[in-house]
């Protein structure tokens, strides 16, 4: 119904690359505060079709103890959305994968909601995920705004989404839905089990008008194979913070990483 | 006593959960069957005649209500009016919270669920979970802030007598907050089998409204006790301890739309409210969002959540409950910043006059009086939500 956001980076994206897509995130500020360049720099060269940078937060409820203590760091680091959108002001003139924020909704309300939406437009960032933002309210308070600004907002599904609820979010949605694999924080390494396998069979058998991004608990080569068997891709955080922390932000450590989810 | 379940007009929460620009529903997806399936049928179960049997009856036999309504005479000729004491201290388990676990138990129940998790600062509402827990037969595990297990040590022995598992919460400043955060992560990971029970008037609604109207029952009993003492049925002055506001909820609820009763709400200074060591939610936050609600919030001018400090475990929080920030918003509520040198003042001071030992929660409270500007001929209530047995050893300390 909303769909008037007719073309960005994400649309076109998916509108030239159905299958296999590889989204990864990181948390702005981590492990230093002047990274964000050099790791979007690095997955860019190593392949990857959409980054997520995580704008960090106090009290990341949804997030599990690498995510966490990723936030923790980057606030230590001084990490701001004031810092964040002046290390991505000139990001355009080199990195050309779709970029999306993701992080919790008050940090963007102290920020004001129209100020973030125009920021993100002036850098370049296309998406913006905020789990804690409910759809409903999203349409009420704030859907304009960021349709003003041509900023897409993502939403979430779970297992225990109800399907009438997933054709209402599919129905809002514009760019791509986020299926969370299991009730789960994020940060999970235990594989995925029959159950997750029967809930992306029952969203793939619906049909949605959106295309769909598997993610929590993608770590390593297998799950991103099994995720991309049900959706149009995968989406890879805490294994890439916890890779960052061990072997460092170089392209080659980068390359290394994605090497190993995509093959 | 059906009337504790009927809503407030004015400052009742909307359909939406919102009291004023207050309240809401600000969860992830991984959520919201959860908060959706309670809000469907809080009302509902709550309206139930055999609900409402079971939980007087437990109120009655098991709670020890109604709890007395006590007239302080050396405090009230010490503070020059009429000073009488809402004694939640009384209830099993020492304090108010336990008019919430039981309605929230028979909620879980109800919605069939296997296990119950709770958040605790001083650890009161962790062994009021733990009790009804045991009491039903349920699994228990409580996230309790490290520091806090240190600080309020006999709470956590007694949850673990009554069979509860008691979680560190070892993140951010290890204290309710972030016990509250592990709660909420808890629950996403166990979204099926398991029922939240908040410990005050926070969280997403219907939370705070279903725990207003669970601890509704001290306003409603202070009414009739007042009325049955004096003849009337309004004080002039109602003063409760706002940690999230669950106390002070319950004692304020029947008389929200009684313009003529001043609600006085304290709340925890810390060191002072500029000292940088300080909880004092109204005098330092701004409007935010944090566990599901928008409210009024100590943070950061980027957004980020402020750790608080009160010497009180159980007022140790950077936020409000919705209702409360609506009260203050609105200006139908006196707040009050109450330092912890003047609320362990008047701490000892009820212990001396009254043989009350009070919690230092409560301590906060009482506090209060001092400076409220009272007359000779004013009536006073003071929840006192608390016994401070659990506090024995910071008494001691600070001596
Ligand atoms: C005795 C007592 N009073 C007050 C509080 C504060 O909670 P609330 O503001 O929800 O009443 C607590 C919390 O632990 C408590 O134990």
């Amino acid at each position: 119904m909303t769909s008037s956001i007719t073309r960005n980076r994400i649309t076109d994206l998916f509108a030239q690359k159905g299958d296999r897509l590889l989204n990864v995130y990181f948390t702005a500020g981590f492990p230093n505060l002047d990274d964000t360049l050099t790791i979007l720099r690095g997955l860019q060269a190593a392949g990857v079709d959409l980054v997520e940078i995580g704008m960090p937060y106090s009290d990341p409820v949804a997030d599990g103890e690498t995510i966490q203590q990723s936030n923790g760091k980057a606030l230590e680091n001084g990490m701001s959305l004031r810092t964040l959108f002046a290390q991505l002001a000139s990001c355009r003139q080199e990195i050309s994968v779709p970029i999306l924020l993701m992080g919790y909704i008050n940090p963007v309300l102290q920020f004001g909601v129209e100020n973030f939406c125009q920021q993100c437009r002036a850098v370049g960032v296309d998406g913006v995920i905020l789990p804690d933002l409910p759809l409903d309210l999203f349409l009420a308070e704030y859907a304009e705004t960021f349709r003003a600004y041509g900023i897409l907002n993502v939403n979430l599904i779970t297992p225990q989404t109800s399907d009438e609820r997933i054709r209402h979010i599919d129905a809002e949605s514009d760019g791509f839905i986020y299926m969370v694999s299991s009730a789960s924080i994020t940060g999970s390494t235990k594989g995925i089990s029959e159950p997750m396998r029967a809930y992306f069979d029952r969203i793939r058998a619906m049909q949605l008008r959106n295309p769909r991004l598997i993610g929590f608990g993608i770590n390593d080569h297998e799950t991103f194979d099994t995720a991309c068997q049900y959706a149009n891709g995968a989406i890879v955080g805490s294994a890439f913070i916890r890779h960052l922390q061990d072997h460092g932000t170089s392209p080659e450590s980068i390359r290394a990483f994605v090497g190993t989810i995509r093959s | 006593m059906q009337s504790t379940l009927e809503p407030q007009t004015s400052f009742a929460v909307t359909d939406k959960g919102f009291y004023g620009r207050f309240g809401g529903a600000f969860i992830p997806e991984m959520l919201y069957p959860n908060v959706e399936e309670l809000r469907q049928s809080y009302l509902q179960i709550m309206a139930d005649p055999a609900f409402q049997a079971e939980f007087q009856q437990l109120l009655e036999d098991y709670v020890g209500r109604p709890t007395p309504l006590f007239l302080a005479r050396r405090l009230s000729e010490q503070v020059g009016a009429t000073v009488y004491l809402k004694r939640e201290d009384l209830c099993h388990t020492g304090a108010h919270k336990i008019n919430n676990t039981i309605g929230q138990i028979l909620v879980a129940q109800r919605l069939g669920k296997k296990r119950i998790v709770a958040e605790t600062g001083a650890g009161q509402h962790g062994v009021a979970t733990a009790t009804v827990c045991a009491l039903m037969g349920l699994e228990c595990i409580v996230y309790m802030g490290s520091i806090d297990m240190e600080r309020q040590k006999p709470n956590v022995d007694r949850m673990r007598m009554l069979g509860a598992e008691v979680r560190p919460a070892t993140s951010g400043s290890q204290t309710l907050k972030d016990a509250t955060n592990e709660a909420m992560r808890h629950w996403i990971n166990n979204p099926v089998d398991t029922h939240y029970i908040i410990g005050s008037v926070v969280g997403p609604h219907p939370y705070p409204d279903m725990v207003a109207r669970f601890q509704s029952v001290i306003s409603e009993e202070i009414r009739k006790q007042l009325f049955a003492k004096t003849g009337r049925e309004n004080p002039d002055y109602v003063v409760a301890c706002v940690g999230g506001g669950s106390n002070a909820a319950g004692a304020f609820y029947h008389f929200l739309n009684e313009p003529a009763v001043r609600l006085v709400a304290t709340e925890a200074a810390g060191l002072g409210v500029s000292s940088g060591h300080s909880a004092a939610t109204t005098a330092l936050g701004k409007p935010g969002v944090l566990h599901g609600s928008r409210t009024i919030l100590m943070q950061t001018e980027d957004g980020q959540v402020t750790e608080p400090y009160s010497i009180s475990a159980g007022l140790d929080y950077p936020g409000i409950g919705p209702l409360h920030a609506h009260l203050f918003d609105t200006g139908r509520g006196d707040f009050y910043a109450i330092t912890d040198d003047d609320a362990m003042q008047a701490g000892f001071n009820l212990s001396k006059l009254e043989g009350i030992i009070p919690a230092i929660e409560t301590a906060h409270a009482l506090a209060a009086l001092p400076k409220m500007g009272l007359t000779p001929t004013d009536v006073v209530v003071v929840c006192l939500s608390g016994r401070g047995d659990k506090d024995l050893s910071t008494y001691s300390k600070y001596l």
